[in-house]
């Protein structure tokens, strides 16, 4: 019987009330008397020198209150860098300065030039259009090979070249996996491209800044997945406002997919300009400017080697990558291609000798930053496609050569600086096996042909790592934050519980999963536990939702506190039943003594503890309010195997996907609907990115696919109904809940098995491929397929 | 989008009447011309929605069996016209979304003829007749190669007539990501031959397939243009396709909308 209450049932989400009747509430819902509005004039060109800005013109026009420039922002801060990265040789990355607003140059298409503040919006952009603009273009660099040619443009004059960083992972192994190549038996190389995107939430970015002259303080509303870094980062290190002089509200946030993490010009411009106009400034990205303002992701160029003995185990793993950085460093750029995809690249296999080289590249194109999975897709798809391609050259089947690769034993420790704690790498596959239904293929195929269409069929495993921690650690990695999680349980005089926590939700379903801990702990209702997040006014400092962190991170910490919840409410129980505190035990929202039928219920220790009459008084405080801050000792390692069946039709070279079944280890499962629900969401991401997606930029960096005209979302229609599994179930070692994540495993483990599904349909078809780099349009099957 | 005024007038005389002034446009469902204003790409003074004009409406045949769309019927209307002109309305039910086709509208996507669009190759490959406020434009005389065509400033369409077909069938590959057509082929077996019109893939607009048309008014089956190719010259490359993919398609639908119609 599936539970109906606490921790694995699946209760319906109760945000999904307000979210899907049209009454939530947004930033762009927020209305503050008397704001004005901003517009920013964008750079349309990638690359030029701003020779002189007029805006007398513009000033004088109706609605305008005023027209700010780079020039304004001379002296105050620039956007910061959340992570430093250390090269090869020791040396820290190139970290340019990141203008709120342009000064000097421009470059990239999007590039904010100068902020127009009117009465309306309608206004502002009138008046920004009669801007007097002096741009001198200068060549672009776009393509991230070129732009580390001695003859490059320079993207930042006082770099010394367009490398942000050349990064080696791990540096001392790299002549023991020479060697290890010396010394193969076989050796499989492969050359691919892990595509940009672009992450288009539904809610596009808004940012509102308000100022009160009479106590001084700002705020600032934004559509944000971590409010409290936001403050952090804008108020100490932009505008040089202390926190308790900042307040950062981020309410209903829709959809983010790690675009919503950094900190971005447009919300130091609105807190800003509110202060310094003394009047609310409100910005709301149209979808057009998001696709030019939002941070992109992935954006990989990689060329991976694996070398392998006579007996087909891994002996060692090579890699260089290109990354690309955009025109500056967004929050956590630099982080993504090195801790969170070096890290990762080994798998699910027991490789023991691994060298990962990452070269970080400044272009004349839009910051490049997190996006779901945020290194780990890019780590996944290599490594997968990659076996893939060993299994043909070996003629081996691909299923069988990952088994025979496959760490078996925890912990493990692999060589490139992690520990897994737990996992089963056979039982995710057994369970994947048994769901794609491997023997039936054959017949299926047959089927196909019939209809004079090839199908395929692909597989991947992968391993991720969520939760990113301990801070300790990424503190030496170059992390310039903290990775703890916070949470404050008050627990009100008639027994409800709200529970405050520093992590945030996009639409992931706290509201819903987080009470299911708490009533599982102390044994009440669900519907008595409320979850308040997004504001920094009345969240304990946390660091928010990303890197599928938030129950595993998040959760965790607000077991802590409601520990240390329980263990004073037995004390006042303890106290009302006249027993020994060690007698006390909790079940079913009721303290009983053990061996004796004397109980008191929940709500009356909670009543007990607001109007302490009968109270211990000289032991205890009164009221029942505890915070815990948790900060993990490892990542968590979801893993699993993923399949996917394809068929193209030979004609035009159009893929469709037929079937798609995902076999996950999470842990433990809070609510298993929800969990269905986010691996549902990544595989649609992640088919998207391996069929449809591409951010594509011309030679003089204007972005080609700047609309949903040429940018290709996945639709309802482009997906099948998924297999999801989640029955092998290794519970993490190391936090409470024994929970592991689950946001990002969807779309970081699915691109490649669309890939390898497509590639080994065309074989049957007497193609001779073994490789096409994603999206896998129609185009580009039909090229592989006609040489 | 800029500042603009709005009318709504309910005859064709006054709707012209207002066209006829600096900088007006016409208002058909709104959406090509709504977002182009909204992106401010256009900019006109004045809007005048076509929609009130009770004679542009609806869908008849007439004496002589040809349907008669009026020219703001939207793609909706025409694609719940299965039993009357069947490959004319699965096309109008395969535009765009749900929403879109209740609003857009034949005579807006004839006007604006977007090489993508679908309603061109169906007017060019039925041999349609395109009604103005002024006068009868023969389909082969109306598109004039991407975004023109024969209107005059102010000229409006009021009816759009498709002699019905023996047998028609319209191939659309969508592209990937606008869904409009990558390329999109309508074929039409009518009394004196076949037509075949194709849209999506040239740079010059919709056009006529000669060569498919002559081979397939003598053998009107897939296998009568089995060999036959288009050159890639002139054809549309960019993101999505080279001139090389679509001439490709061109074929492939062809002979699917062949198989499909006969
Ligand atoms: C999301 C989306 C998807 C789409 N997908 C497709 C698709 O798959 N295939 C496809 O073919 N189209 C597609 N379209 C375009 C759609 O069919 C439009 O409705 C059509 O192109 C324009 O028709 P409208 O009535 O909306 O014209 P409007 O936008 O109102 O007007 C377009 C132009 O025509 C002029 N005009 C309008 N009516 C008349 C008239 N009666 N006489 C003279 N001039 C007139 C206007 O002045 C304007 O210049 C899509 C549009 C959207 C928004």
């Amino acid at each position: 019987m599936p539970k109906d209450h606490g921790i694995g049932a699946s209760p319906k989400r109760r945000e999904d009330v307000r979210f899907l009747s049209g009454t939530g509430n947004y930033t762009d819902d927020i209305q503050i008397n008397g704001q004005a509005y901003v517009h920013f004039l964008r750079s349309d060109i990638a690359h030029a020198k701003i020779r002189s800005i007029d805006t007398t013109a513009a000033a004088a026009m109706p609605g305008v209150v005023r027209i700010f420039t780079g020039a304004d922002f001379e002296g105050i801060g620039g956007i910061p860098c959340g992570w430093q990265v250390t090269d090869r040789h020791g040396e820290p990355m190139q970290e340019p300065a990141h203008p709120v607003l342009a000064q000097g140059k421009v470059r990239y298409v999007g590039d904010q030039i100068a902020a127009v503040v009117a009465d309306t919006i309608e206004q502002a952009r009138d008046a920004a259009e009669a801007i007097d603009v002096d741009l001198e273009e200068l060549p672009a660099v776009v393509d991230m090979k070129a732009a580390l040619e001695e003859s490059a443009p320079k993207v930042h004059d006082d770099l010394t070249s367009n490398l942000c960083y050349d990064w080696g992972f791990v540096e001392e192994n790299k002549p023991a996996v020479d060697a290890a190549f010396e010394a193969a038996a076989h050796v499989t190389t492969l050359e691919l491209r892990n595509n940009r995107l672009i992450a288009n939430p539904m809610e596009p970015r808004v940012a509102i800044g308000d100022f009160n002259r009479a106590t001084g303080d700002s705020t600032l509303y934004t559509t944000s997945q971590n409010p409290h870094v936001i403050r952090l980062l804008m108020g100490a290190f932009v505008l040089g406002i202390p926190e308790h002089k900042l307040r950062v509200v981020a309410p209903d946030v829709g959809g983010g997919f790690g675009t919503k993490i950094f900190h971005y010009a447009e919300e130091a411009f609105c807190t800003f300009a509110a202060k310094s106009l003394n009047r609310a400034v409100k910005w709301t990205s149209t979808r057009s400017e998001a696709f030019i303002s939002d941070a992109h992701g992935r954006d990989h160029v990689t060329k991976i080697e694996l070398a392998l003995d006579a007996d087909n185990n891994f002996t060692a793993l090579r890699t260089d990558t290109h990354a690309n950085m955009g025109a500056y460093l967004s929050t956590f750029a630099p982080s993504v291609p090195t801790w969170l995809h070096g890290t990762l690249m080994a798998g699910n296999y027991k490789t023991p000798l691994i060298y990962v080289n990452v070269k970080a590249v400044f272009t004349n194109t839009v910051p490049v930053d997190a996006y779901r999975g945020a290194g780990r897709p890019e780590a996944t798809y290599q490594l997968e496609r990659l076996i893939d391609k060993a299994a043909l050259e070996l003629g081996v089947d691909p299923i069988a050569l990952r088994r025979q690769n496959f760490i078996t034993e925890f912990p493990y420790a692999t060589p490139v600086a992690v520990e897994y704690d737990t996992g089963d790498y056979h039982g995710t596959m057994d369970a994947l096996e048994c769901m794609a239904d491997i023997s039936g293929f054959e017949a299926r195929r047959k089927e196909s042909e019939a209809r004079g269409k090839l199908r395929g069929f692909g597989v991947n495993c992968y391993i991720e790592a969520c939760g990113i921690a301990p801070s300790n650690l990424v503190g030496q990695l170059g992390a310039r934050a903290g990775l703890y999680e916070s949470a404050t349980v008050r627990v009100n005089a008639t027994g409800g519980i709200v529970v405050m926590t520093g992590s945030h939700s996009h639409g992931q379903g706290h509201e819903t999963s987080f009470p299911q801990v708490i009533a599982e702990m102390i044994g009440i209702d669900e519907s008595m536990v409320e979850i308040e997040h997004g504001d920094t006014a009345n969240t304990p400092m946390g660091m928010g939702t990303y890197g599928s962190r938030s129950i595993a991170v998040g959760g965790s910490a607000m077991v802590r506190a409601t520990e240390k919840i329980i263990a004073k409410a037995k004390k006042i129980a303890a106290h009302l039943m006249e027993a020994s505190e060690a007698d006390i035990e909790l079940k079913d929202g009721a303290f009983s003594v053990a061996g004796t039928d004397k109980s008191v219920a929940w709500g009356d220790v909670t009543l007990a503890a607001y109007v302490p009459h009968n109270y211990p008084l000289e032991d205890i405080e009164p009221g029942l309010e505890e915070t815990a801050f948790y900060d993990p000792a490892n990542f968590t390692y979801p893993s699993g195997a993923y399949a996917c069946e394809v068929e193209v039709d030979p004609d035009t070279g159009k893929v469709t996907i037929e079937a798609f079944n995902a076999a996950d280890d999470f842990g433990n499962i809070i609510n298993p609907m929800i969990v269905d629900g986010q691996v549902h969401g990544g595989i649609g991401q992640g088919i998207g990115q391996a069929l449809l997606e591409n951010a594509s930029y011309d030679e003089n960096g204007q972005l080609l696919s700047a609309s949903y005209m040429d940018y290709a979302m996945p639709r309802a229609s482009d997906v099948p109904f998924f297999g999801v599994d989640h029955s092998s179930q290794t519970p993490c070692t190391h936090n409470p809940l024994g929970v592991k994540g689950c946001g990002e495993a969807g779309a970081i483990g699915s691109p490649p098995a669309v890939v390898n599904a497509v590639v080994d349909a065309l074989r049957s078809g007497g193609h001779d491929v073994t490789h096409i780099d994603m999206p896998v349009s129609p185009s580009r099957v039909w090229q592989a397929m006609n040489g | 989008m800029y500042n603009f005024e709005f009318e709504k007038p309910s005859t064709i005389a006054d709707a012209v009447a207002s066209l006829a002034e600096e900088d007006v446009l016409a208002l058909g469902g709104g959406q090509t011309l709504l977002p182009t204003m909204k992106q401010r790409l256009a900019s006109p003074s004045k809007v005048v929605s076509l929609k009130a004009i009770a004679e542009m409406q609806g869908i008849c045949v007439a004496d002589d069996g040809s349907v008669c769309i009026g020219g703001t019927t939207t793609h909706a209307e025409v694609a719940s016209g299965e039993e009357v002109f069947p490959g004319l309305a699965a096309l109008a039910g395969g535009i765009g979304d749900p929403a879109v086709r209740a609003r857009g509208t034949i005579g807006g996507s004839l006007a604006n003829n977007d090489p993508a669009a679908c309603y061109p190759a169906a007017a060019l490959g039925a041999g349609a007749t395109i009604v103005t406020n002024a006068r009868h434009i023969a389909a082969d005389d109306y598109f004039q190669g991407m975004f023109t065509t024969a209107l005059e400033e102010g000229e409006i369409i009021t009816e759009v007539r498709f002699p019905i077909p023996e047998a028609s069938n319209y191939q659309k590959f969508e592209q990937p990501a606008s869904r409009f057509a990558l390329v999109g082929v309508f074929v039409a077996k009518v009394a004196d031959g076949v037509r075949v019109a194709v849209t999506g893939a040239s740079e010059d607009g919709v056009f006529r397939w000669s060569e498919a048309e002559t081979a397939l008014s003598t053998n009107f089956t897939a296998g009568a243009i089995a060999e036959l190719t288009l050159s890639e010259d002139g054809m549309i490359s960019d993101l999505h396709g080279t001139g090389a993919y679509r001439a490709h398609l061109v074929g492939v639908l062809t002979r699917r909308a062949v198989a499909a119609a006969s």
